[in-house]
């Protein structure tokens, strides 16, 4: 089937959807785009179903050519975007033409942009998902869990050419210039740390480890004092905010082992993991608590909007 | 019920882990298995995941569709009902195939060394004790398996090896497992199985799962090549 082929894959460029739920207690994790915020709006610009399969561009370096006509849009970090010579908004949609040639430079805010296509990029689906996680070697074209190559056919239907939509600017991603707050729902062994080790966690500016991926951000910081509760390997939610004897959290994300025997404070509220997406290594991040009582009166918030 | 017990505390924005014991023991593991089971016919849609583990049990949730207060009363209801009944749950017994030998299981004569005992012994005692599959995780299909004889218990390795070959069995301290694809890993091997223990494209997609017994059956080389075992993974390619 013709689609889209994949002159240059840039630097880390994977096939994702919302990702695989039913099947953790095989050990099996959730992968997934990593901000469904952007990938939300990817699909919706497209009247794709929100399950629809998408790239997710780490950085850039990204470089496609189109098969067939279609309808493309680009949304998530600031990155450079040009369709054969001329540049392009991010944020809209983009008419396509077979022979067109999209490139992507390199984000200069943010760093994971989303690229969804009129009818979802098809890809086949293992555990119900075309979402790709390396760790695991399941899912993208292969089904190996590996990220896109040179030479790769992303296949999708040809559609018709029609008005051009965009996202109103007010709710395109804020990438946040200094500390970003991160709030995190208070739980797990919470109630077992010390208030001054609690305090200490909540008033500390954390940077973003180099040794930070999908799978977990490793943070910096003064250590905290983790107590010294013997732990039986338990479940991991997303965003589970967990501390290793050396006191330092780490953050654990879409590519998370499912079971883990580490002390948790508490989980990243999913609107902010999608904030982390588009942190780098290096970038600085305070936690905020949140209680489960806000941040579930926020969800049912912003979905009745 | 232990006293306490059990406790329901909140995990994330649409999750809640309840602990249903201390420690793991045979009727954790059917409350386990007994509220895992409930949970999936009575909240259907509702419910998104469910990651059972040693004591544990994580229930993942629509918070659009059930808020978490209504989450922690259906969990009680639902552990209640299993006092009441009392019925303890019958396990499914699973039995695998297991080559133990020096160039099967390279870290034999390290746990002889450690325990006193000879590699004979430490194969027989590895494989007449009943397994609890307690829990999956660390990739798929990796089956966390308790509790291994005293007198073979094993530290991990001081360095993890790079290339653990898929179907190594394997000790860490009182836990066992088989490693169900070519990972690094830092348990002592034992043996090696010579079936597959995971396979995304057919069901059941692993031969175990949760709350299921496990025995170890001891085969001889012949037995472990004609069942599709590969002698490219005999000593020599395992680094």
């Amino acid at each position: 089937m013709k689609g889209f082929k994949v002159i240059n894959p840039g630097m880390h460029s994977l096939l994702q959807d919302k990702g695989r739920t039913g099947y953790h207690s095989l050990g099996i994790t959730s992968g997934g785009a990593f901000d469904q915020y952007s990938f939300g709006w990817a699909n919706r610009l497209c009247h794709n179903l929100d399950n629809a399969g998408c790239i997710e561009i780490l950085v850039g370096g990204l470089i496609l050519e189109a098969q067939v006509t279609t309808q493309i849009a680009i949304t998530g970090a600031d990155v450079p975007i040009k369709i054969n010579d001329s540049t392009v908004e991010n944020w809209c949609t983009h008419n396509i033409q077979a022979g067109d040639k999209i490139a992507f430079g390199y984000a200069t805010a943010g760093c994971r942009a989303y690229l969804a296509v009129a009818g979802g990029i098809q890809a086949p689906l293992i555990f119900n998902s075309l979402s790709t996680v390396v760790r695991e070697s399941l899912g993208g074209l292969t089904k190996l869990g590996t990220p896109l190559e040179k030479g790769d056919v992303l296949s999708c239907s040809s559609n018709s050419h029609c008005t051009e939509r965009s996202v109103p600017a007010k709710y395109h991603c804020e990438f946040d210039t200094d500390t970003a707050e991160i709030r995190m729902v208070t739980g797990y062994q919470y109630e077992q740390f010390s208030q001054q080790q609690t305090s200490q966690f909540f008033a500390t500016d954390y940077v973003i480890s180099p040794n930070s991926d999908r799978m977990g951000y490793r943070l910096e910081g003064p250590a905290i004092e983790v107590p010294g509760c013997e732990m039986l390997s338990e479940g991991i939610s997303l965003g589970a905010v967990q501390l290793p004897a050396n006191g330092m959290p780490i953050i654990l994300l879409c590519d998370r082992q499912t079971i883990g025997g580490y002390p948790k404070l508490g989980s990243v509220f999913s609107q902010d993991i999608a904030k982390l997406a588009q942190m780098m290594p290096g970038k600085k991040l305070r936690f905020k608590p949140f209680s489960i009582e806000q941040a579930q009166r926020v969800l049912q918030e912003s979905t009745s909007k | 019920m232990s006293i306490g017990y059990p406790k329901v505390v909140v995990a994330s924005e649409n999750s809640t882990i309840v602990y249903f014991s201390e420690r793991p023991c045979r009727k954790t593991s059917d409350q386990i298995d007994y509220t895992a089971n409930a949970l999936r016919v009575k909240l259907g849609e509702d419910l998104i995941d469910l990651i059972p583990s040693y004591h544990s049990l994580l229930v993942i949730y629509n918070p659009l569709s059930i808020g978490f207060q209504k989450i922690e009363q259906e969990i009680r209801d639902t552990i209640g009902r299993w006092k009441a009944s009392n019925q303890p749950q019958q396990s499914r017994i699973v039995e695998l195939p297991v080559y133990y030998s020096p160039e099967s299981g390279p870290d034999l004569q390290r746990i002889a060394d450690h325990s006193g005992l000879s590699i004979d012994q430490v194969i027989e005692l590895h494989q007449q004790t009943e397994y609890t599959v307690y829990a999956m995780g660390f990739a798929p299909g990796f089956a966390y398996l308790g509790e291994v004889d005293e007198r073979i218990a094993m530290p991990r390795l001081a360095t993890p090896r790079h290339n653990v070959p898929q179907g190594a069995v394997a000790i860490a301290d009182r836990q066992t497992a088989i490693y169900p694809s070519q990972s690094p890993g830092g348990w002592n091997l034992v043996g090696l199985c010579p079936l597959g223990l995971f396979n995304a494209d057919k069901r059941p997609h692993s031969p175990m799962q949760v709350g299921d017994k496990l025995r170890f059956k001891s085969i001889d080389r012949d037995e472990f090549i004609q069942l599709g075992g590969s002698d490219k993974k005999l000593t020599g390619e395992i680094t």
